[in-house]
């Protein structure tokens, strides 16, 4: 190979980047559907603002987690009806390295704008503006672990049948402890203490299926 | 793996003549159908083999068992000396695969879309482009590309980075004379380095002394 597999990478990282600019529509139904969520609660549970701050925390994370699954199925999917997956899984880059840059580009288009997009649906469900930073900082661990294991979903149902239905039911489960760590830090700092600890197992999650994740959609990836 | 001056330049040290594919008993069961088996061939250094039968033979599943997108359920492809199952990526490196699909992305640019392949393989977009006729285009969206100039940009690809094995699935599909004559030349050249051609095909293609396996 020419550039070698960070040379690999970095094309594959690119070619993701230049789509996503070209055809914003995917980014953009995500980031909308995010917010339109968070502005359907009040009319829900009603505008008292007290109802809504003690729910805040877990609807932001349910939200944009829902959200960054929106593009999820495309990520193979498009590779594959084109022809593209075949020469991409000859290109000589390692499956998993692929995979990597896969991840990386979801969160890059996806995550990334949801986490611009966090303030807005904070002043909808009356987050205290104290917590807007720690939620910001949560949602961008919590949607980089969704797009570790959502690509990791990605490549198990590329090809399946219902592939799109059969993603979420795969990914969400393994996304519970984004949920959790990531509403116990907003959470915590709307009531003045410490996010760090939670910030922080997020960050360990993170951590765990960096490396393993793209490892295991790699080995999962094939045009059969 | 370099395949700037590896497998080529190795290759003109080799006496013509000389098996750079073996097929050896190669089946392959899609489904509970078995497509082929018990198939046994080899083409030599400068060789090529066109892959001819009815539709749903298995030309385009041969080539993608060979390719190795396609498990074999039984025999052996052996690519320059080395099974292709022992080592897997360095097959995919060895070898071009030109599919029925053109593998090209609408929003991307002509260049940019043969770029990305570049930064893959190696070689120029620059050349490559010229040797399909498609400079003139080469800013253009791929979305606006005629069926005949997408196949060509998908040619293009075998125009980069030199790999010692061609695997084309109906390359002259939907192509003008000007263009089949272009892939000739092309073909020639990877020939007279010492590569080796298998192509599925209905339509003549510009292949002087190749062999035929009627599937």
């Amino acid at each position: 190979m020419s550039g070698g597999v960070f040379g690999g990478f970095l094309a594959v990282l690119g070619r993701e980047w230049k789509l996503a600019l070209r055809h914003p529509s995917d980014t953009l139904a995500a980031v909308l559907f995010f917010v339109l969520v968070a502005a359907l609660f009040p009319f829900g549970v009603g505008p008292a603002p007290e109802t809504l701050s003690r729910l805040a925390p877990g609807a932001l994370l349910a939200a944009a987690l829902l959200a960054a699954l929106l593009p999820l199925d495309r990520l193979f999917g498009a590779e594959a009806e084109d022809g593209s997956l075949d020469q991409l899984l000859l290109s000589g880059l390692p499956r998993g390295v692929l995979a990597a840059a896969k991840a990386l580009g979801h969160w890059l288009t996806t995550g990334v704008p949801l986490i611009a997009a966090t303030p807005i649906a904070a002043a909808m469900l009356n987050l205290p503006v104290e917590a807007w930073g720690v939620a910001m900082v949560a949602l961008a661990l919590a949607t980089a672990l969704l797009s570790l294991l959502g690509t990791l979903g990605a490549a198990l149902t590329l090809g399946a049948r219902r592939g799109g239905v059969l993603l979420p039911l795969l990914v969400l489960p393994l996304a519970i402890p984004a949920v959790i760590f990531g509403a116990a830090a907003i959470e915590a700092a709307s009531a003045g203490l410490s996010a760090a600890p939670f910030l922080l197992l997020l960050g360990a999650g993170v951590s765990l299926a960096a490396p393993l994740a793209p490892l295991a959609a790699g080995a999962a990836l094939s045009s059969d | 793996m370099e395949t700037e001056d590896g497998p080529l330049a190795r290759g003109r040290n080799l006496a013509s003549g000389q098996p750079i594919l073996d097929v050896l008993d190669l089946a392959c069961i899609r489904g509970d159908r078995a497509i082929f088996a018990g198939l046994s061939f080899s083409v030599p250094a400068g060789g090529a083999l066109l892959l001819t039968g009815a539709n749903g033979a298995g030309k385009s599943s041969l080539l993608r068992v060979l390719a190795g997108l396609l498990p074999a359920a039984g025999g052996e492809v052996v690519l320059e000396g080395t099974p292709a199952r022992s080592d897997p990526a360095g097959h995919a490196l060895r070898l071009r695969y030109i599919s029925s699909q053109d593998a090209l992305k609408p929003a991307l640019t002509v260049a940019e879309n043969l770029a990305f392949y570049a930064a893959l393989w190696g070689g120029e977009v620059t050349p490559a482009l010229e040797a399909l006729g498609l400079s003139a285009l080469a800013g253009l969206p791929g979305r606006v590309l005629s069926t005949g100039q997408r196949r060509r940009l998908a040619l293009a690809r075998l125009a980069l980075a030199p790999a010692r094995l061609w695997l084309l699935d109906e390359p002259s599909l939907g192509l003008d004379a000007a263009s089949v004559s272009r892939l000739g030349t092309l073909m020639a050249r990877h020939r007279a380095a010492g590569g080796a051609i298998l192509a599925a095909t209905h339509l003549p293609l510009p292949l002087p002394d190749a062999q035929e396996l009627k599937l």
